[in-house]
């Protein structure tokens, strides 16, 4: 459904050139949850930007179910849904004059597609006269999500949707695309956050404009071929200094409560005693299974261009 | 960490029934709480949950409608000015100025903090070798990877050594490893004695704070530290225990 080959693209500053994409390929099936996992600035929306037509690449071809996005760009965007990073709906008109706009401008009306909506807009329909820009953000995304879909599209492209909401909403807007999924879309998403990846079919991990990995969630962790620990103590900022000082593991990174440390052998006694006798108290270490966040910090450490940002 | 370890925890941000109420809508609801010395602390709450009401009194921003705090030994209703002295901030949206270099940034923010000229040159070269930053020092900070942009404008909010550090959603969108480093520095200026308020969204975020409060429609509905709380609520992850406690929320949105 979404075919990308060689894809890239640099921005000229006065300063500088800044790579966005470097040879990205990608190769996306009908009906599967693609997700494009990175961090700000990786070329998640430059990506984004070229499969929905509204930005040329420098190189490389791509096709969204078949067309071409340089010369068939027109028939592409009646057949996708987009939705920005940044909300664009129309802030003065209200919900349902900006529903009604997009339905209009694809030649549709809300009631023709409204079965495909329903369930989200439902949720929001008690605000239909509220202005967008008087919506909160959860509801500004429901809006938006219904704005994308008015048209029936084939193909979903949604970027950074549930950056700046919260948990709960975040919660609800994955179960609506698990539900969109299981009517037959398919659906690029990209996000920031790890956590996320795992509700996806496949992920792409990028950094800096290339895809480091790019496979199925439970194949990425498999990729983690260290042992993996998890490990704490009373003294958790000293903890961390002292495996690293000690060489104990080949590397340790915190991890919320926990530090997580891998090496090829991990000899716990070692080093349960080795801490010890340096002072630390209430010592647990468990061995745990990676993940999508383990593995890709693992690749950026191996990656050249974060050695050279870190150093 | 080593802070909490001892049983003399010295209280340097106290609420006690601290409310803020706009007509009919009270937006924070008679808190109560302590944050120590050398404390990560993480402020959480769904939107509208009257999170950044309650930062804002916190800060000196606000004037409480009932109730009373104190941060770093100030009172937030009549000693306003002398906790803006003594408390940094740092947000994702609010943080370095462009335009500038990174010295003159350096510099600015050193100056409205009011060190002397002296403490500045010090301070200045300090932080850019800490930093890892000489090479960049007259670079204009919009030049600068994101990744870096962070760590200066923490290294910014805490320079002139804050009894507390409010810290707005800190590492929303930067990779895992940069990510990695801010938390470090976060837990250097911890074990400097640096309190650190962390308000997020994000539960991953929160598992990296000593103890954690949530707070539901203007209330503190659960606090303790993260292992506690998923004890407390027989869950296996904080986002768990955040969707049991949110999924009440009455209040809808921001």
């Amino acid at each position: 459904m979404i075919f990308a080959e060689q894809l890239t693209k640099s921005y000229k500053t006065k300063t500088e050139e800044v790579k966005a994409l470097l040879s990205v390929d990608l190769n996306i099936p009908k009906g599967e949850m693609f997700g494009v996992i990175g961090p700000d600035g990786a070329g998640k929306t430059s990506l984004f930007r070229i499969l929905t037509t509204l930005l040329l690449a420098d190189s490389g071809t791509a096709t969204v179910n078949g067309f071409d996005v340089v010369k068939d760009y027109a028939k592409i965007r009646q057949q996708i849904g987009y939705m920005p990073g940044r909300f664009s709906l129309y802030q003065d008109l209200t919900v349902e004059e900006n529903l009604q706009f997009f339905a209009t401008i694809f030649n549709t009306t809300i009631e023709e597609n409204y079965s495909l909506i329903k369930d989200i807009y439902e949720q929001i329909a008690p605000f239909k006269n509220r202005r967008a820009g008087q919506l909160s953000g959860g509801m500004k995304q429901k809006l938006a999500l219904s704005c994308a879909l008015i048209h029936r599209p084939e193909v979903l492209f949604l970027d950074e949707p549930t950056t700046g909401v919260d948990a709960v909403s975040r919660k609800e807007f994955w179960q609506m695309l698990q539900k969109l999924k299981s009517d037959g879309l398919t659906i690029l998403v990209s996000t920031p956050y790890m956590d996320e990846a795992e509700q996806c079919d496949r992920i792409a991990l990028i950094q800096e404009g290339k895809i480091l990995m790019n496979n199925t969630p439970k194949m990425v962790k498999t990729s983690f071929s260290d042992p993996l620990f998890a490990i704490r103590s009373d003294k958790m900022y000293q903890l961390l200094h002292d495996l690293r000082d000690f060489n104990l593991v080949n590397s340790a990174h915190i991890f919320g409560e926990y530090i997580h440390i891998s090496s090829p052998v991990i000899n716990q006694e070692v080093i349960v005693e080795k801490l010890k006798s340096n002072g630390h108290d209430q010592i647990q270490l468990k061995q745990i299974d990676p993940s999508i966040e383990d593995v890709f910090i693992k690749l950026l450490m191996h990656s050249e261009s974060h050695e050279q940002i870190s150093e | 960490m080593s802070k909490l370890a001892n049983n003399e925890r010295e209280v340097v941000i106290s609420a006690t029934e601290l409310t803020k109420q706009f007509g009919d809508f009270i937006a924070t609801n008679a808190i109560t709480f302590e944050v120590y010395k050398g404390e990560i602390f993480g402020f959480l709450g769904a939107n509208g949950a009257g999170k950044t009401t309650a930062m804002k009194m916190l800060c000196g921003l606000s004037t409480p409608t009932r109730g009373s705090a104190t941060v770093a030994g100030f009172d937030v209703s009549t000693e306003s000015e002398k906790i803006k002295r003594n408390i940094g901030y740092m947000s994702q949206k609010f943080s370095l100025y462009e335009d500038l270099t990174v010295t003159e940034n350096i510099r600015f923010y050193a100056g409205i903090y009011g060190l002397s000229i002296p403490a500045i040159k010090e301070k200045t070269a300090a932080l850019l070798q800490q930093l890892n930053m000489e090479s960049q020092k007259n670079v204009l900070v919009k030049a600068l990877p994101l990744g870096w942009k962070q760590k200066l404008a923490f290294s910014i909010a805490i320079i002139h050594d804050p009894a507390v550090v409010f810290l707005d959603e800190p590492t929303g969108g930067v990779d895992p490893i940069t990510r990695r480093e801010f938390w470090e520095m976060i837990y250097a200026a911890a074990n400097r004695g640096t309190t650190a308020f962390v308000t997020t969204h994000y539960m991953d975020e929160a598992e990296y704070c000593n103890r954690i409060s949530i707070m539901v429609d203007g209330k503190i509905e659960a606090l303790g530290t993260p292992a506690d709380l998923k004890t407390e609520f027989n869950s296996e992850t904080m986002d768990d225990v955040f969707l049991k406690l949110a999924r009440n929320a009455k209040r809808i949105g921001d």
